[in-house]
């Protein structure tokens, strides 16, 4: 049986399950939410899954993690309850508000919803569409779209639960708020969270996403997040991927930025069987800024996508985009970029590069920067590079005494540092630097914790130090 | 120290070294001089080691080894240290990075333990003080953004943390200015001892001035044509090449 014919017994097992699980998936749910589940449940129907007759999907290839079989939860699980004893937080510097969510569920038992002192909600997406059907209804699915979207329409008729935050206008966040998005499948599975996070006016937010995985059964998790930038917030987006190489992940985030919104968001991808990021941002508003950095590690048979769009839909837009990849063995990473500044958009400038490192001749980078113009007063430039170890840095280093090894490794990081330095939150900051040096040397395994709580300290008996001193 | 017999190499099959010979003893200072493009910074990338160069014949011996066979990592190790003509900017690593993981696989090699980054730190304040190199310096990327006068004194710099028994400096007086050029040559005469031995290749007779050598050698056509002492820089100041070349067509034609 050929993979496509997989795929489509597995989309026909998904239409299967919606119908016979209708009741718990619109349990919660007004007219509204399940208006518009039972649309994106047509959309998916009519759409299906993407596949690489899709120039958008060109480079990943889907069909062998769509020819497995996988399940979906309806309900919690009930280690949902116990989740101390399934996952062990330790903040070390990092002073965050933290959430966790298991598998696709807000996993907060005591509080479901939590209401601070200055107005601002954080918890429970299913919570929310019973709590807050007047915020939920003005904003979800508002900033994507499912019509001609099979993925995200998949994920919207499925919407159950997610994590759901809400800073009311003119307030700033005294510190990040961590999501810690943990997967724990007993059997092949399906998950599917769906994020809303709403900054009011003129507020400010931190928000550092963490994926990951904790058994090593296939999962293929797509979630979709949507996150809305009201006039003149001020929102620093820090997303973590370090899953095992047996789950697949596609990672929907759609960002909507109203005038003089700011924004910077910085994808960094440690590990991942398949990882496909789609980042959509769209300047709907006059002078909103979007900084977009990213920086992948793939290696082995990994297969890492990074698909951004920039929608310059307003005048005075700007926005930056600086994505870079290290790429060893026989490991595939893709970016794709397009920037589109729209008829009326006039005095945009919109920057883009792709930067990639190869280590071998078997590793490769398919890297896409496009542009489409429609006004005349602008400033775009975009460019991509592919290439191998300076010969000359190499042979300055070890001119000097350092191993080959060292120099390499050493380079490796200069380049991956370039994006690490833009991370704003110093503690997280020199936790990525560690991650990062640690990656490089083929230390970093899947830990039973939080990519930002591994637990080992204790540096070997000499080696770069990576620090800053 | 160094041996160099009858050293013939290439690049893309085009001869740049052509027989040379070179003897440096310990507490020596050679100088080689002459015009542009007869392989004095061939010379140089050899001793340390650049792969990019091919020896199709002769020998280098360095403290009884054949350096040929030798990595240039453990050149270094072993001692030896080039001054780059134009050193490479590395964004992203910061010197003190480098140079951290530079003296420490020094000390490896040598069987010692790393350096705290208190010892560390504390050379590293001792070595700035001999090229007078600025604090703010070594806060930075290797090279990036530095001025030509910077960057030679980041030469020096990494001369004096890694205490090397051989120093090759490959035109660092190029570019400086008075000031510049004093200082770096007070940082090689205070390294230099009875134990060390530097390769000086300069245009100029200028640094010789600070650096007094104990040779002066010329190069010419991939070969060693002339060598006398101090007093042949002054010549060559004075007169330019041509009088060698002369020399040299006359010797050719007897």
């Amino acid at each position: 049986m050929n993979t496509e014919t997989k795929a489509s017994i597995l989309k026909a097992k998904i239409e299967k399950d919606f119908n016979a699980n209708k009741s718990l998936i619109f349990k919660n749910g007004s007219t509204f939410m399940n208006d518009i589940r039972s649309r994106a449940f047509e959309r998916f129907c009519a759409i299906g899954f993407p596949d690489i007759k899709m120039e958008e999907w060109r480079f990943t290839n889907l069909a062998p993690v769509l020819s497995k079989d996988y399940s979906q939860h309806f309900t919690p699980p009930d280690s949902l309850f116990d989740l101390e004893k399934v996952f062990r937080c330790e903040v070390h510097d990092l002073d965050t508000y933290t959430v966790t969510q298991l598998n696709n569920w807000y996993a907060e038992k005591h509080i479901p919803l939590c209401h601070l002192p200055n107005g601002v909600i954080i918890g429970s997406l299913a919570k929310a569409m019973e709590a807050h059907p007047d915020i939920i209804e003005k904003h979800f699915s508002k900033y994507t779209s499912f019509e001609d979207n099979g993925i995200t329409a998949l994920n919207t008729a499925f919407a159950q639960d997610g994590v759901f935050i809400f800073i009311p206008d003119g307030v700033e966040m005294d510190k990040p708020i961590q999501i810690i998005s943990i997967i724990d499948a007993e059997e092949n599975m399906l998950v599917q969270p769906r994020n809303l996070i709403i900054l009011g006016k003129n507020s400010k937010l931190s928000l550092v996403h963490c994926d990951h995985t904790i058994k090593h059964k296939s999962t293929l998790i797509n979630t979709v997040s949507e996150i809305f930038l009201d006039e003149g917030s001020v929102m620093d987006h820090y997303k973590m991927q370090n899953k095992d190489n047996n789950s697949a992940l596609i990672a929907t985030t759609c960002f909507h930025q109203e005038a003089n919104s700011q924004l910077t968001t910085n994808t960094i991808v440690l590990n991942g069987g398949l990882v496909r990021n789609n980042l959509n941002i769209k300047l709907n508003g006059r002078g909103s800024h979007a900084d977009l950095y990213g920086l992948y590690l793939v290696d082995k048979t990994q297969h890492m996508d990074n698909t951004t769009f920039v929608d310059h839909v307003a005048p005075e837009t700007t926005s930056n985009e600086l994505y870079k990849g290290i790429v060893d063995d026989q490991a595939h990473a893709v970016f794709s970029g397009k920037i589109l500044v729209r008829r009326d958009a006039q005095k945009v400038n919109a920057f883009q590069s792709n930067k990639n490192l190869l280590l071998t001749d078997e590793a490769t980078v398919n890297t896409k920067p496009h542009l489409e113009i429609y006004a005349d007063d602008v400033k775009c430039s975009h460019g991509a590079t592919v290439g191998q170890m300076n010969p000359d840095e190499m042979f300055y280093l070890r001119s000097r005494g350092i191993s080959e090894e060292n120099a390499r490794m050493l380079l490796m990081y200069a380049f991956a540092d370039e994006i690490v330095t833009k991370i704003s939150v110093e503690a997280l900051r020199e936790r990525v630097c560690q991650l990062v040096s640690k990656r490089l040397k083929g230390e970093l395994s899947i830990c039973d914790q939080c990519v930002l709580h591994c637990n080992e300290n204790k540096l070997p008996e000499f080696e770069i130090d990576m620090s800053k001193i | 120290m160094l041996s160099i017999k009858n050293l013939k190499v290439s690049i893309h099959n085009k001869k740049i070294l052509n027989g040379l010979n070179l003897e440096v003893k310990a507490g020596e200072v050679h100088a080689i001089m002459g015009p542009n493009g007869t392989g004095k910074s061939t010379l140089a990338s050899v001793i340390a080691g650049r792969d990019i160069f091919e020896v199709t014949e002769g020998s280098i011996t360095y403290q009884g080894k054949n350096l040929l066979d030798i990595a240039p990592e453990i050149r270094s190790r072993e001692g030896i240290f080039l001054g780059f003509q134009y050193p490479v900017e590395i964004p992203g690593v910061s010197i003190t990075n480098f140079m951290k993981t530079a003296v420490n696989e020094h000390r490896k090699y040598k069987g010692l333990e790393p350096l705290t980054a208190s010892q560390f730190l504390a050379l590293m304040e001792e070595k700035k003080k001999l090229v007078e190199l600025q604090t703010t310096l070594t806060n930075r990327s290797v090279n990036e953004g530095f001025s030509g006068g910077e960057k030679k004194k980041n030469e020096i710099f990494q001369m004096a943390m890694l205490e090397p028994t051989l120093a090759i400096l490959d035109e660092t007086d190029s570019g400086l200015d008075i000031d510049a050029l004093r200082i770096v040559a007070n940082g090689v005469n205070k390294l230099r001892t009875k134990n060390n031995a530097f390769i000086i290749i300069t245009h100029y007779q200028r640094l010789l001035d600070y650096i007094i050598p104990d040779f002066v050698h010329v190069l010419f056509e991939g070969k060693i044509v002339k060598t006398g002492g101090k007093e042949l820089a002054l010549e060559l100041e004075e007169k330019g090449y041509d009088w060698i070349k002369k020399e040299l067509e006359e010797k050719a034609s007897v």
